[in-house]
């Protein structure tokens, strides 16, 4: 029997069985999800064949770089209620943590990941624990605080980061499984293999029974508590998985620029994560994604422009937030309900 | 069977529990009365560890849960309603029963599989059933009416099979008729479930009609228990309570 056969009997099985189609369902749409990411890769990998162009491919890993940090804030902002205006310390740790295994070490480069995942997972942990019990604003100004004491040690611990200079000199990358991150295809590849992995684990996480307990606590903490749900260590796992795709962001962000720089840990790489997900909007996973292509074109075009970034930054949040009062992502899904209620309404 | 021993809380000064003693035996109904201020929303609040007990024991079949927390007391089998509906807006009905069934499971935190998992099915279902509520089960639970919202508050606690069942006020914010058709539906619930359900309520003829057993609570103590017939017939309960009432009901 081949593999198909045997796929298909045992859908059969599932099937015919008094239990469940739901499960067939749901495995499907995990199958829909597989099926999407995986042609978004395929794009993606092609783009450099159609556009040779170098600041396209530069784009898209910063895109990466950023798509990553802006939807694990979702994570916690959409889907669990939890406003955090420090989720960039991760950004800069994962960056730095990265950086600075490479340069002292000289350990391969998947080691290097994975001790910064290891680091970033600890550093979560303990800021997380402390963090995550509080509410609302005491929430979103503890976990700023948090990044301003990691921006603070960055700055101040010249002997090991550089100071305010950064790391300089280059992080070193070497060869490993014929893979050359030097090389800017070789990590255009790899940032656009990360991030849609690392997308495609987020979509399982916020799919998952765990993403509908995160549902259950922003809709109604206490509730979710009398049902059996601990709270606290709900929200610190999430805390700490959101982390460590933010983590990975600056992982990507220096590779890119071989460095790392305390803006990266800075609390305005927060606000832009926060920024980000207004533009694109909370309420769909992807809505992020969209926001940080958006911030970057605009980014690239306004600063072409004019040197007044910030005030056309602004207008467009205040168009965002005061005129359409959600983001990009939420108005197009509702106005899409809208046309298909209007056509039902009409047949 | 829960028994509560020597139960006492204190805000301050005023004791919204004090010494209380009771217990309710298997498969029992129970209303809990009394005037506003009567410590009722306290009892429950300690029983379900929404507050913590300054003394006394709470037994579930002999298990003292003085002291644990929420999640800890309703995973050994006391569900609660609440008195304004505590649901999840953004949820629908259909979903908030399978995720509660999946916590009951202990699959909140599953991350490798899909939502809903296919062992949460079944019970969720009979759970709406019960309820009435199979026919709303795509709407999001904030556009649901009140009742369906008080509802599906009962339903939440019920689908997770508790032993004891403490609802606070499943009829409060309802018309007359409403009401009886709420109060219908828990005591079909109660009849069908075999559960020990405890309820709070204010309107009285409700009460006489469907509790077998009644608990009066004035000032953090119990003034009486009984059936109904003792309960109308107890001086210290008329004048408490029931005189006042039946008479302002009268004019």
């Amino acid at each position: 029997m081949t593999e198909l056969q045997a796929e298909r009997a045992r859908e059969r099985t599932i099937e015919s069985s008094a239990v469940p189609r739901i499960e067939t369902r749901s495995k499907r749409l995990r199958y829909i999800d597989v099926l999407i990411a995986v042609a978004a890769f395929a794009l993606l990998a092609a783009l450099p064949f159609l556009f040779s162009s170098k600041a396209l491919i530069d784009f898209v890993i910063r895109c990466a770089a950023f798509g990553l940090f802006a939807t694990s804030l979702n994570l916690l902002v959409g889907y669990t209620g939890m406003i955090s205006f420090g989720h960039g310390m991760f950004f800069g740790l994962g960056a730095y943590g990265f950086g600075l295994i490479m340069q002292r070490t000289g350990v391969p480069i998947p080691v290097a990941f994975i001790g910064t995942l290891l680091i970033t997972t600890l550093v979560a942990a303990v800021i997380g624990a402390i963090c995550v019990r509080l509410k609302e604003i005491y929430f979103a100004f503890v976990t700023l605080a948090f990044q301003m004491l990691i921006h603070s040690t960055i700055v101040s611990w010249t002997s090991l980061t550089g100071g305010d200079q950064g790391l300089r000199g280059g992080i070193p990358r070497p060869v490993f499984l014929g893979i050359d991150l030097s090389n800017q295809m070789h990590l255009y590849i790899a940032s656009c293999t990360l991030l849609v992995s690392g997308l495609l684990l987020m979509r399982q996480i916020a799919q998952s029974p765990f993403g509908y307990t995160l549902r259950m606590i922003r809709d109604n903490a206490s509730r979710a508590s009398f049902i059996g749900i601990d709270v606290w260590r709900a929200k610190l796992t999430i805390f700490v998985l959101a982390a460590l795709f933010a983590s990975t962001g600056g992982i990507i962000m220096s590779l890119f620029v071989s460095g790392a720089y305390p803006e990266f840990a800075y609390w305005t790489i927060s606000g832009e994560g926060i920024f980000i997900n207004m533009l694109g909007g909370v309420t769909t996973f992807l809505g992020p994604m969209v926001g940080t292509v958006l911030l970057l074109i605009l980014n690239d075009t306004v600063t072409r422009l004019t040197e007044y970034y910030g005030i056309v930054l602004g207008i467009v949040i205040l168009f965002f937030a005061i005129g359409l009062r959600k983001g990009l992502m939420d108005f197009m899904v509702e106005w899409c309900e809208q046309r298909r209620d209007g056509a039902k309404e009409r047949a | 069977m829960l028994e509560v021993k020597h139960l006492s809380k204190s805000f301050g000064g005023v004791k919204a529990a004090d010494d209380i003693t009771l217990s309710f035996a298997e498969g029992s109904l129970t209303a809990v009365i009394g005037p506003n201020g009567a410590g009722k929303s306290t009892f429950f609040n300690l029983i379900t560890g929404a507050l913590r007990p300054d003394s006394g024991h709470i037994l579930l079949n002999g298990v003292d849960m003085a002291g644990r927390s929420p999640p800890d007391i309703v995973r050994h089998g006391i569900g609660r309603a609440f008195q304004v509906a505590r649901i999840f807006p953004s949820l629908t009905v259909h979903e908030t029963m399978l995720a509660a069934v999946g916590a009951d499971q202990r699959r909140a935190s599953v991350l490798h599989r899909r939502f809903p998992l296919a062992e949460t099915r079944d019970r969720a279902e009979l759970a709406m059933e019960v309820l009435g509520l199979t026919g709303k089960r795509d709407r999001t639970a904030a556009t649901l009416s009140h009742g369906d919202q008080k509802l599906l508050d009962i339903a939440l606690a019920l689908v997770l099979d508790p032993k004891v069942l403490l609802l606070d006020e499943p009829t409060a914010g309802m018309g007359t008729e409403e009401r009886w058709r709420m109060i219908d539906q828990v005591h079909e619930l109660w009849e069908r479930q075999k559960i020990t359900v405890v309820f709070i309520e204010h309107d009285m003829d409700i009460v006489f009609k469907i509790a077998p057993m009644i608990v009066v609570l004035c000032y953090g103590r119990i003034l009486a228990t009984g059936t109904p017939d003792a309960i109308r017939n107890d001086d210290a309960v008329i004048e408490a309570y029931l005189g006042t009432e039946h008479a302002g009901a009268a004019a």
